[in-house]
């Protein structure tokens, strides 16, 4: 495990025409935790979808364990990387372990079906998230926070190596955010996995992600450790809003002027 | 697992009911004939009328219906996964409208009936093409652009098609609304659609796992490995290529493309869902059996006179689906 799970070099990325990050240098090593920060549309999801190889950089290369993702192939990335989307979509009709079974998609040959092996791992991750015993639970009688839960534990069941979360904290109660974030620390804290996460709440970012990268939407970048990237300065610069930082002698916080 | 002896159960039950709806239907007609009249034609030991009836008539008609109903259900489900839409059915992309075209105008010109087919089919192809050409213009190819393309071009046809019908002689009119609204009698040669299905399902079966993926949505599908852009070419050709065959052979008949794949969904609801690894096949039987059914009734109902099979069919979908809608937890 010589090579970082991901990396970015010279990195562009772009959208209708309009260049939203440039020149990115990134690498994401197993153990880490990244924040993703940035205004709405200053290209987090964009550059998520780039990073998971869901669509072409305008520019530079993206190494995914130390292969461009078209030596890894569509099935072997699907085993080294997750996604965990922006919205979930349910077009037909599922019950709930069925939904986090998916995950095991890329682990299963062509004509294998899902045994018990799988199921275990499925309930595994349906009880990480707080979801046991709504296994056989109709997909569209879940509400927000528990779909999105859902779709976090379809993610677990897929056990990539790295998880490409987008806003995994959307429609989740606070007690469930928390839980959420210290689900990701127990699992980076292992070594093996790392995480890259598109959020928006700067104290959590703070708190729970080693790294943070912020994106200003003009091309313009910073990356480095959260604590010396989050400052009120960079924040306020970022959001377009003035913030102001209180602390209570441990940890620092960042409120809106 | 239980889980999976409930699916195989499915599966065989439906295999059952296809077999009976075959068996019932060289039974029933002017020439009745009983189970074991059946069995020695069956078995070779009668070689008289009986044996003349089934082999030359029915049994064709039978296999061809069955073929066609299983095309339709197996396009219909396809498309629904293609369009990620529910309502999708084999021709919300104008492939039958296009097929109507062609065999209209061949009718409408008095050509022979073998030009009839290849009009039909040709209508049907170039329809494609054309939705897929236009539908892909600028490189992107999203299920609304396709979708909206399919169906301005299937209007399209429908007024070629109402043209056609208004400055058609009296005499031809009868036989164009019976190919509009399907009709199994001009059916005789079972084994090309037969062919076509079974290499069909052959085809896709492989991919099953891959469809329910599509059927969450690209980027999930993307996500955990899906080659989408690829899948979804394929589908779209095969459900095309199945959709003009069965239109060919049949006419356009309505509702098992649409009506099959949910009822599938909806009795194996409690065990598969929408795991498309038993919905693909089931759906190939319960559409084979619906069609099979439904022409057996078409042609016995007010016997001599036959009816269009299409409208049987929707007369025996709809309250079958109704029951199991209704009959559903909410």
């Amino acid at each position: 495990m010589s090579s970082p799970l991901l990396m970015a070099q010279g990195l562009d990325v772009a959208i209708a025409g309009k260049t939203l990050v440039r020149g990115l240098d990134i690498a994401v090593n197993a153990g880490d935790s990244l924040a993703i920060l940035g205004r709405n549309g200053s290209g987090k999801t964009t550059l998520l979808h780039t990073l998971a190889g869901l669509r072409p950089p305008a520019k530079g290369s993206i190494e995914l364990c130390g292969k461009a993702y078209s030596a890894q192939g569509p099935r072997g990335a699907a085993r080294l990387r997750g996604l965990l989307a922006q919205t979930q979509t349910d077009a037909f009709p599922a019950s709930v372990l069925e939904t986090a079974l998916i995950g095991r998609h890329p682990h299963l040959g062509r004509w294998a079906w899902e045994g018990a092996a799988d199921e275990r791992i499925a309930s595994d991750a349906l009880a990480a998230v707080g979801l046991q015993g709504l296994e056989s639970r109709e997909v569209h009688t879940l509400s927000g926070g528990e779909r999105q839960r859902l779709a976090i534990a379809t993610l677990l069941t897929q056990q990539p190596l790295l998880y490409l979360l987008d806003e995994p904290l959307a429609h989740l109660d606070l007690a469930h955010q928390i839980a959420m974030l210290d689900l990701t620390l127990s699992y980076s804290a292992k070594g093996r996995v790392a995480f890259a996460i598109v959020m928006h709440d700067m104290n959590l970012a703070l708190r729970y992600c080693r790294r943070a990268l912020l994106l200003f939407g003009d091309g313009r970048w910073i990356e480095g450790t959260s604590e010396e990237v989050l400052t009120t300065e960079s924040l306020s610069e970022l959001y377009g809003h003035r913030l102001r930082e209180l602390s209570d002698g441990e940890s620092r916080y960042f409120l809106a002027a | 697992m239980s889980k999976r002896r409930r699916d195989l159960l499915i599966l065989f039950l439906l295999a059952l009911a296809a077999l009976t709806s075959v068996a019932v239907s060289l039974a029933v007609g002017s020439l009745p004939l009983s189970a074991s009249d059946l069995l020695g034609v069956i078995t070779g030991a009668d070689t008289g009328l009986a044996s003349e009836v089934v082999g030359t008539l029915r049994l064709p008609r039978a296999l061809a219906g069955f073929a066609c109903g299983g095309l339709l259900a197996l396009a219909g489900a396809l498309m629904q996964v293609l369009l990620k839409n529910p309502l999708a059915d084999p021709y919300v992309l104008g492939i039958s409208g296009g097929a109507s075209v062609g065999a209209l105008a061949a009718m409408l010109f008095g050509l022979p009936l073998f030009v009839l087919h290849l009009g039909a089919f040709a209508g049907a192809l170039i329809t494609m093409l054309l939705v897929f050409g236009l539908a892909h213009g600028d490189g992107s190819w999203t299920q609304t652009r396709l979708l909206l393309t399919g169906v301005i071009v299937a209007a399209g046809c429908g007024a070629l098609v109402a043209l056609m019908l208004s400055v058609a002689p009296e005499h031809q009119l009868r036989g164009m609304l019976f190919w509009l609204m399907g009709d199994l009698s001009q059916a005789t040669s079972p084994w090309p659609p037969l062919a076509v299905l079974a290499l069909g399902l052959a085809t896709v079966l492989p991919f099953a796992r891959d469809l329910g993926m599509l059927a969450r949505g690209e980027l999930p599908a993307q996500a955990l490995g899906v080659p989408v852009a690829r899948l979804r070419l394929l589908i779209y050709a095969l459900a095309s290529i199945f959709t003009a065959v069965a239109v060919n052979i049949a006419g356009s008949i309505g509702f098992i493309g649409l009506i099959v794949p949910h009822l599938v969904r909806l009795a194996m609801r409690t065990s598969a869902g929408n795991d498309q690894r038993l919905l693909l096949p089931a759906s190939v039987l319960a559409g084979g059996t619906l069609l099979v059914a439904a022409d057996t009734l078409a042609r016995n109902l007010i016997a001599p006179q036959q009816l269009p099979v299409g409208v049987l069919t929707a007369l025996l979908g709809v309250p079958a689906f109704l029951y199991l809608l209704s009959r559903q937890p909410r």
